[in-house]
């Protein structure tokens, strides 16, 4: 079933058009992954699904019972301000927020899912430390743990691994791919690790000059994947 | 040694006549320490958002306000400034949002032209022959709050305790909204709503702490309290908590030493929230940051 419909959508700041024409479908239990350059909007498409920002034309169309409610969502930069004191338990909790409607408080199953989290990030031990006190990874993992506690259908990623150590990041990449093969979470993934992006996922999206959407086979056959590879592997050289 | 006991032994007598004597005495250690207790709450987030400008400038639309109520004859005036103050705090979160720069362009514009008018109100329509006092005491509060109505007293008591379960019932949302607004937002809290809610209640505050401290110091009453505990707590609730006590302790001793020495209740109050929070910034400096 499509959750997520985009029609010839136009995206950018103010009047500035970013991104045009940009057609895709995502179905429930996909795995997509988006990779282009840097400034090629891939951020600025993902805040639009997020409904953080409007697009400036076209159409985007949640549907199969998908409401922003359902989703988990990392962002490449959280602008967190510099004082801000709150310890990593709140920050995880909070995750768990648009669960309650206008209920008041948390309930028992909303902190043992917070505390689930928590351990399948690994930062128990940071549990009742500060957050602006943490080095960048670990902020980033605290974040995981928060957009984990909010996701029951879809999870959207910003550059998840940005910044996490290579154990880590393996691990990362096998918790994901275990929510969508187990627990049948869609996700939405920003990367420019390309290498494990055709790995994991099911279906790219590149964005670019030219915008190519198809399942992963497509993708590896088409022209501008062909040739976004071979840079890319250049580039390691 | 035996001197100062005595001097404190004295002053307490004095003060449990005080109590006993005088309802506006009464009055006012409730009110204050209702208030001081109200104000401290949405300090952090206050701090936090960047709000604190807007709650300065919505300080002195109140006063402009009530310089017009005091014009029109209203003598309950908290009825006339309470909406127009919420309605300006409205507007004011409104503008903030659409673009940053005009948005505090808008609050300066607002606030400054709030004074100007309030003052010119006061100026053409005042009857009384101690102008200056007037004015001065709506804006340093310096005896208001110790010729509260019996009606105003209630008043501020119900609002208090509105404000106070408002913000325990929203706790966990006003939490996630000043965090992080945008991943609020797309995980599908009503930020907007939250938004609302925190200009609304910050308004209400905004005209209970007038009679407490007048226009000028409500800020002090809202920023002191969070960023002395901002200094020496880490997580949200310990400093929320920790603001609430510290703002209450403040404003109690703020009152008792002001109706013993007969100095301006408002400025007194602020004096003790500056010591205090030298206190807070050494404890701070010294426990390196190590407290949770
Ligand atoms: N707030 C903003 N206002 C105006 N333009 C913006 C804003 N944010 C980003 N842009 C512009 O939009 C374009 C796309 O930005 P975006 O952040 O979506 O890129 P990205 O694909 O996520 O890049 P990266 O790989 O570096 O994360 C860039 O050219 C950028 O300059
Ligand atoms: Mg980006």
């Amino acid at each position: 079933m499509a959750q997520i419909i985009c029609k010839d959508l136009s995206l950018g700041y103010d009047s500035n058009v970013i991104v045009k024409n940009l057609n895709f479908t995502v179905n429930a239990g996909d795995y997509l992954c988006i990779v282009g350059e840097n400034g090629s909007g891939k951020s600025t498409l993902m805040r639009t699904l997020l409904s953080l920002q409007k697009a400036i034309s076209g159409k985007l169309e949640f549907s199969d019972g998908l409401t922003s409610d359902k989703l988990g969502y990392l962002p490449q930069q959280t602008f967190i301000q510099r004082d801000f004191p709150a310890s990593v338990w709140e920050i995880v909790l909070s995750g768990r927020c648009s669960k309650e409607g206008f209920k008041p408080f948390y309930s028992k199953e909303d902190k043992a899912i917070a505390m689930q989290n928590i351990k399948k990030m690994e930062i128990e031990n940071l549990k009742n430390r500060c957050y602006r006190e943490l080095s960048g990874g670990q902020q980033q993992r605290v974040l995981l743990a928060r957009a984990l506690c909010a996701t029951t259908k879809a999870l959207l990623l910003d550059e998840p691994v940005s910044g996490l150590d290579p154990m880590l990041t393996n691990q990362m990449y096998e918790l994901i791919n275990n929510l969508n093969k187990k627990e049948k979470i869609t996700i939405i993934m920003i990367s420019h690790d390309i290498e494990s992006a055709l790995k994991y996922a099911t279906h790219i999206l590149h964005i670019g000059k030219e915008i190519v959407f198809g399942t992963k086979e497509d993708y590896l056959n088409s022209k501008v994947g062909k040739s976004f590879l071979s840079n890319w592997e250049g580039g390691l050289q | 040694m035996s001197g100062i006991i005595d001097f404190f032994v004295d002053n307490a007598n004095t003060l449990v006549e005080y109590i006993t004597t005088y309802p506006f005495v009464r009055y006012a250690l409730i009110v204050g320490v209702l208030i001081a207790l109200c104000s401290s709450l949405l300090g952090v987030t206050l701090v936090l958002k960047r709000f604190s400008f807007i709650g300065d400038g919505l300080s002195h639309v109140a006063f402009g306000a009530m310089a017009m109520a005091t014009v029109i004859g209203i003598t309950d005036n908290m009825i006339f400034t309470m909406p127009v103050t919420i309605i300006c705090a409205i507007l004011l979160l409104r503008t903030g949002q659409n673009t940053k720069i005009k948005g505090d362009a808008a609050v300066a514009m607002i606030s400054v032209g709030a004074l100007a008018i309030g003052y010119l109100l006061m100026n053409i329509f005042s009857s009384s022959n101690n102008l200056s006092g007037d004015v001065c005491s709506t804006l340093f509060g310096s005896t208001s709050i110790l010729t509260l109505s019996v009606f105003e007293v209630w008043l501020c008591v119900a609002l208090s305790v509105v404000v106070v379960i408002l913000f325990i019932l929203f706790y966990n949302k006003i939490f996630a909204v000043t965090f992080d607004e945008n991943f609020a937002k797309a995980t599908g809290v009503h930020s907007e709503f939250y938004n609302l809610l925190i200009a609304v209640v910050i308004a209400v505050i905004i005209v209970l702490a007038m009679n407490l401290v007048g226009s000028l110091l409500i800020s002090a009453l809202v920023i002191f309290p969070a960023l002395s505990a901002m200094r020496v707590f880490k997580s949200f609730k310990s400093v929320t908590i920790c603001s609430a006590i510290f703002s209450v302790s403040c404003a109690l001793l703020g009152i008792v030493i002001s109706i013993l020495f007969d100095t301006p209740v408002g400025s007194t109050i602020v004096a003790v929230d500056i010591i205090a929070f030298c206190a807070f910034y050494l404890i701070g400096l010294l426990s390196g940051g190590k407290a949770k």
